[in-house]
């Protein structure tokens, strides 16, 4: 079994560490793992975006065209990878930003307001966490806990931001659900 | 110590140092500026030193300096970086100083881009300096195994007295996966008082130590070249290390790919096999000394009607693979070499093509 999610948005909004997150709690889990940055030229200003390979065996390519599941921060990102996401995975929109569809009727398609739900916990800076959490509580890559724990341990040396990002990830959970 | 999520760039780094090498001189370039950004905060805590050097030629004759001093050093850099070191790895080849270089590959020639690319192939094989010279490179296909590289690179370049080249590319630097460090090693090269400039009173001894490049008698520089030609030859029965894939099948195709383009044939040898096609692979794992033995025998077997060379860049390793295959099958070559790697898909219509001619 081999899960591939594609994080895709604008740089600045915290596309690497939202894979670099869900990396580790798959590690965690016991999956093999490969984490892929775009160092590519686009970094600057265009889109950013990073892969997360997580399997029960060993990973051969790293590189992946077609993703199971893509999260998408931004509308270029969602128009440029929603055509490629396998059949039955799994399409994360941020409503918040992007107010078309995912164009596909063969995957779960979540959208959820993240900005507006993160400024409601006073800090907008959270809202990767939000989509984080409803990504994973809706599909299911890895366990809610082990996703909790490593976002504990990524904020180990900024422990105050820990208890927003607590909050982040249950109020992404609840979103996730509606 | 259990498994840590670790960039490659970063791993490279510590590796090293768990490799007892506390002396690292670079020039940043990308895509691996990580390794200094990471050894400039993680050396000093280690007792080590990091210094940033004014060019990648400086770079190289730091290197020079420090390794003929009988410590352990190293630097990476990317193909255009290397292209400047190259007269100081011919020097320091020369003067038979251990040294670590890593080599994270981005496209060429000239500036080319960013991305990933295995373009520096013959410039590694083959030596990238001037003169009759030999680099010992291995080429790792994971970020674990660029560990294990890093940690045998720096005994392995003191047994040869001569450098020692990981190649990786873009990829490998950039990527994170978990790692396991194995155990620290000693921190010193043992052999170092019979050759090293460190001192006389530092070994307590009355030998005179010295390094030197120039030998002006035709007679002794020709001797000298021939002890290095022993020492390439030892490498080659010594030192050669590879990975077979799928090889207990009857395959029809016998790949030869090395580093991240491996793996991603590995995928595509998986998906074949689902399809009931068998395809085998051997990946090198040292570049030179190259697995010409191995590719023989395994191109040789009577299932296989061809062999496919798969690589990043526009076909430098074929030379090899037809070398070692020695005209048993014919070899044919399939790349890519702007940056963008070959998906398991690409490799498998090459592969079908091939097979179903």
């Amino acid at each position: 079994m081999q899960n591939e999610v594609q994080f895709a948005g604008f740089g600045g909004q915290g596309i690497m560490l939202m894979g670099q997150i869900l990396a580790e709690a798959a590690m965690q889990q016991g999956y093999e793992v490969v984490w892929i940055p775009s160092y590519g030229p686009e970094m600057r200003g265009g889109t950013a975006y990073c892969t997360v390979v997580a399997s029960d065996r060993p990973i051969g390519s790293p590189i992946i065209r077609y993703p199971k599941h893509l999260v998408a921060m931004n509308r270029p990102s969602l128009e440029k990878f929603a055509p490629t996401v396998k059949s039955g995975g799994t399409v994360f929109i941020n409503s918040s930003m992007i107010s078309i569809d995912a164009g596909r009727d063969d995957v779960d398609v979540i959208k959820v307001p993240i900005i507006e739900i993160a400024k409601e916990l006073g800090n907008v800076k959270a809202a990767n966490i939000v989509a984080l959490a409803a990504f994973v509580s809706r599909s299911q890559v890895v366990d809610f806990e082990l996703l909790r724990e490593s976002v504990k341990a990524k904020f180990a040396r900024k422990e105050k931001l820990i208890p927003l990002n607590m909050k982040a990830l249950e109020a992404g959970k609840k979103a996730a659900m509606v | 110590m259990g498994k840590v999520l670790m960039k490659g760039n970063e791993a490279i780094g510590e590796a090293a140092i768990r490799a007892g090498c506390l002396n690292y001189f670079a020039y940043p370039i990308t895509p691996q500026s990580e390794v200094a950004e990471y050894l400039s905060r993680r050396l000093p805590e280690a007792g080590g030193v990091f210094l940033q050097g004014e060019s990648e030629v400086a770079v190289s004759y730091m290197i020079f300096g420090a390794a003929a001093c009988g410590e352990r050093v190293f630097t990476t850099s990317s193909s255009p970086g290397i292209s400047l070191m190259s007269e100081g790895i011919s020097y320091i080849t020369a003067g038979q100083c251990p040294a670590v270089f890593v080599n994270i590959m981005r496209g060429g020639p000239g500036l080319g881009g960013i991305l990933p690319s295995q373009a520096d192939y013959m410039q590694s094989v083959k030596g990238g300096g001037h003169g009759d010279y030999k680099l010992l490179v291995m080429a790792p296909a994971s970020v674990q195994e660029a560990v294990e590289m890093m940690m045998s690179a720096f005994a392995l370049a003191e047994k040869y007295r001569n450098p020692v080249m990981i190649l990786g590319d873009g990829l490998i630097g950039q990527m994170m996966e978990p790692v396991e460090f194995p155990d620290a090693l000693k921190a010193e090269p043992s052999n170092k008082d019979e050759w090293a400039t460190n001192g006389m009173a530092t070994r307590n001894s009355n030998q005179r130590n010295l390094v030197k490049t120039l030998y002006l008698d035709p007679e002794e520089l020709n001797s000298h070249n021939l002890m290095l030609r022993a020492k390439y030859a030892q490498m080659e029965q010594e030192e050669v290390r590879y990975e077979a894939y799928n090889v207990d099948e009857d395959y029809s195709l016998l790949i030869v790919s090395y580093g991240t383009m491996s793996r991603v044939c590995r995928t595509a040898i998986d998906n074949l096999k689902d399809q009931g096609v068998e395809i085998g692979m051997i990946r090198p794992q040292t570049l030179f000394p190259f697995p010409k033995t191995a590719i023989y025998d395994a191109a040789g077997k009577k299932s296989c009607r061809a062999v496919l060379c798969v690589e990043m860049c526009m076909g430098q390793m074929v030379e090899d693979v037809e070398r070692s295959v020695s005209g048993q099958r014919p070899v044919h070559w399939y790349g890519k070499c702007g940056g963008e790697v070959p998906t398991p898909e690409e490799v498998m219509e090459e592969v079908n093509k091939l097979a179903n001619p």
